[in-house]
């Protein structure tokens, strides 16, 4: 069989394409040719085909089992389930490139689709920047990750499996939602490049940039929030979030990505921050980079790290440096021409935008700080250590508390210029129910007085609450109260979604931060052990077959303290991968929105008995629901007419 | 002053003071929180401070593993093949802990020094090895050990 070189001849073709498209589009500009211009569309289209064909080829060779292609043999196994084999694409270091440059072309088509009405110039540069990038990762693929490479003549019967940890549906759709965000963040980086080489940085530019902002980083807040879920359930024993390098990779983006999307808004509706906003963009897409050579270089170890070919890390790491100093060459020569004299008071939503993006990016500065320290210092011969998560806990806690009071500000605000006068008349009363719900509910419901707890509810309040009155009062009419909730547009109430997930989000980490209850403890068949006000009851033991695995597999009951009564019956697993003999550990969880019963299976102990972890996790489906509403909130948000046509 | 030159000032003042605040905080926090990397060799010889919490990395000594009859505690010992020291922790051991591997404790030593270790670290995969754990080996075989290289770790 010859499929899989026609899937490297593919790639080969695409690269080929994109390196015309890299080029010609631009020429044309410059010498203001609209046949080379024109050419932008089609050479995007085929280079999106040539290497979707590649993708394809690549998963009939995991569903064909074939075993010569080193991938393949690598991350799968003929007794892989068929969900995996295709989620295996992206297993692996050379496939999950594969995948980063079919949605870098999957992004650029979307742009030739939706972008129609751009000016011809405009169009033509933003693919071309698209093309070059593309240019930059082909080569990184077809130069040091080839996936197509065989084992020749000889290959394995087969193959080493699939990393038991990958096989799962987080797997199967964490990386795709994840590298949409990433990759998303060239569009509005193409359209940053093609406004400064235009040196046109004007309110059109900026509204034909807030689309693209606002869907990729929806789609990495949907990545990050899976990557969290993932790891709960599968991978941390019940953590969802580690402040690992890996996962401070993802959020760098997302956290530059938010205040893209404010300091947009401002610049759209008010022509200021001009230079501020292009440079924002610049830096997340830089950072979506930086993400893929931390994660891709094998600097970092984790379960993302798949490759520590040295050669690797330092092409990625030479795409960031060619990326930052073109783009910041070409900022610091533009963006002198650009000159705003718009006025704004200290009391104005621009005021808070500006704080929000300066909070923003504070938060974005000390998690880098944390991340890349470690490495920094390594790779300069100085000491090895590593930054624990109180690091990030103690600068997070202010730095977001502060930031939810000023959301509320920022979201009664007015353009240009508010009295104090008027935010006491808005917010006063927002104040006190806030502080009464914050102050009765821990009572309520935990018994107890707690002020990480109060904190939490307040600012949760605090931002439901000034999200609801500014609706109420925006959509007060002659009319009635329905009609004009009508009137408000999907971009109001995408903002709204987008607010209220954020609190959303907010409580439930503030919930599982201070309530949540871990206990390590020895079992045996027949025991029982008492967590808050559940019984967990470690019934019977036995032993199970899957396809790939053996396992244990234990059963528990959860019983209430005081009724007796069953809550759940939980089956914790320890399986033994047959491949590679890998143990993994599946944990059991209940879930329910005030609070998941976890229990994992640590190890066998003498006697029969086992390390068990049972722990109460309180409002911890809030993190990611919030999540969920904060991505939701950027569609709508850009499912808006008036981001469509002109 | 004219009104909106000091309402500016006010707000770049505001902002400087607002974002050096942060900066301190963030660099105290950071100081606080390094985690700085020992190997049996450099405990044994005292060189790792005794109060602060330390990351210890080696190669789990074959049949050094020993487990309290009741609870989940535990001891065993860990190794550079130059020097050994003890580590007890009380906790459930990571899927991929045997003996014979590479791990990374991380934990406070006691006056004996003994790692006292709150989290214990193998990586999801049979053959890897930590790169610290990795390297200081092989300064160790090579009997290349480069000490000045950690000495700035001391300050």
């Amino acid at each position: 069989m010859m499929l899989p070189e026609l899937g490297h001849f593919a790639l080969i073709l695409g690269l080929a394409l994109s390196i015309l498209l890299g080029t010609l589009p631009l020429v044309g500009a410059s010498i203001n040719s609209s046949l080379m211009m024109r050419l932008a569309k089609p050479l995007a289209s085929g280079q999106f085909f040539f290497i979707l064909i590649s993708f394809i080829v690549l998963g009939m060779a995991f569903l064909q089992d074939d075993f010569s292609v080193q991938y393949v043999a690598n991350h799968s196994n003929s007794l892989l389930p068929v969900q995996y084999k295709i989620s295996a694409i992206w297993g692996g270091h050379e496939g999950s490139l594969l995948l980063w440059a079919l949605i870098l072309s999957g992004w650029t088509l979307a742009v030739v689709f939706f972008s129609k009405s751009l000016p011809l110039i405009v169009y033509a540069r933003v693919l071309a920047v698209m093309g070059l990038i593309a240019v930059g990762f082909l080569f990184f693929i077809l130069l040091t990750s080839n996936p197509f490479d065989r084992f020749l003549p000889q290959f394995p019967s087969d193959g080493a499996d699939l990393n038991p940890l990958l096989q799962d549906f987080g797997l199967i759709v964490h990386p795709p939602m994840l590298y949409m965000g990433y990759v998303g963040f060239s569009v509005v980086f193409a359209f940053a490049i093609a406004a400064l080489l235009g040196g046109q940085l004007d309110a059109a530019w900026a509204k034909w940039s807030r689309p693209w902002t606002t869907v990729a980083w929806a789609f990495l807040t949907f990545g990050i929030a899976l990557g969290s879920w993932w790891a709960y359930y599968e991978l941390g024993w019940g953590g969802w979030w580690f402040w690992d390098p890996v996962e401070n990779a993802s959020f760098m983006p997302w956290l530059v990505g938010a205040a893209l999307i404010h300091s947009l808004a401002a610049t759209e509706k008010r022509g200021v921050f001009k230079s501020w906003t292009v440079l924002l963009a610049i830096l997340s897409f830089s950072l979506s980079l930086l993400g893929t050579f931390l994660v891709r270089s094998g600097v970092l170890t984790s379960v993302h790290a798949f490759a520590s070919d040295p050669a690797r890390g330092q092409f990625v790491l030479g795409l960031l440096a060619i990326t930052l100093v073109c783009s910041l060459s070409l900022y610091a020569y533009k963006v002198p021409q650009v000159r705003g004299r718009i006025h704004f008071s200290l009391l104005s939503k621009e005021t808070f935008l500006l704080t929000n993006n300066l909070l923003l990016i504070v938060a974005w500065v000390t998690v880098m700080l944390g991340t890349l320290y470690p490495l920094v210092l390594d790779f300069i011969g100085g000491a090895k250590l590593s930054i624990g998560p109180p690091y990030f806990n103690a600068l997070f806690v202010p730095l977001m508390s502060v930031l939810s009071i000023m959301m509320g500000f920022g979201i009664i605000s007015r353009w240009k210029d508010n009295t104090a006068a008027y935010f006491i008349k808005k917010l006063r009363l927002v104040a006190f129910i806030a502080v009464l719900v914050a102050l009765i509910t821990p009572f309520v419901a935990f018994s107890e007085f707690h002020f990480g707890a109060f904190v939490g509810l307040f600012l949760f309040s605090w931002i439901v609450l000034i999200s609801l009155k500014d609706m109420l009062d925006k959509a007060k009419s002659s009319k009635g109260l329905v009609y004009g909730l009508r009137r408000l547009k999907p971009a109001y109430y995408g903002m709204m979604l987008g607010h209220i997930g954020f609190a959303i989000t907010l409580l439930g980490v503030a919930m599982v931060s201070i309530e949540s209850d871990e206990r390590d403890i020895r079992l045996s068949v027949g025991d029982q052990a008492q967590v808050q006000n559940y019984i967990f009851k470690f019934e019977s033991m036995e032993k199970i077959e899957g396809p790939n695995y053996l396992a244990d597999r234990a059963y528990f009951s959860v019983f209430d303290k005081d009724s007796n009564k069953l809550i759940a019956a939980l089956k914790p697993e320890k399986r033994i991968y047959l491949a590679k003999n890998t143990p993994m550990t599946e944990a059991a969880i209940d879930p329910g929105i005030t609070r998941d019963l976890y229990v994992a299976l640590g190890e066998r102990l003498e006697g029969g008995a086992w390390a068990v972890r049972i722990q109460i996790k309180p409002f911890i489906r809030w993190i990611w629901f919030g999540s969920l509403i904060m991505g939701l909130g950027g569609i709508l948000a850009v499912s808006d007419k008036r981001y469509r046509k002109k | 002053m004219h009104p909106k030159r000091k309402q500016r000032l006010i707000l770049i003042l505001f902002l400087i003071f607002g974002f050096s605040v942060v900066m301190a905080l963030a660099l105290y926090a950071l100081s606080e929180n390094i985690n700085l990397f020992y190997n049996p060799t450099q405990i044994s010889k005292g060189e790792a401070p005794e109060s602060s919490r330390i990351r210890a990395g080696g190669m789990v000594v074959e049949g050094s593993v020993s487990r309290d009859p009741n609870t989940l505690a535990n001891k065993f010992s860990l190794t550079d093949y130059n020097a050994t020291i003890q580590v007890e922790f009380n906790g459930i051991l990571p899927d991929l802990f045997r003996e014979g591997q590479g791990i990374v404790a991380l934990g406070k030593l006691n006056s004996d020094n003994v790692l006292i270790a709150d989290e214990v670290l193998a990586k999801h995969d049979e053959n890897y090895m930590p790169p610290e754990v990795a390297e200081s080996l092989q300064h160790e075989k090579a009997g290349a050990y480069p000490s000045t290289d950690y000495k700035e770790a001391d300050k």
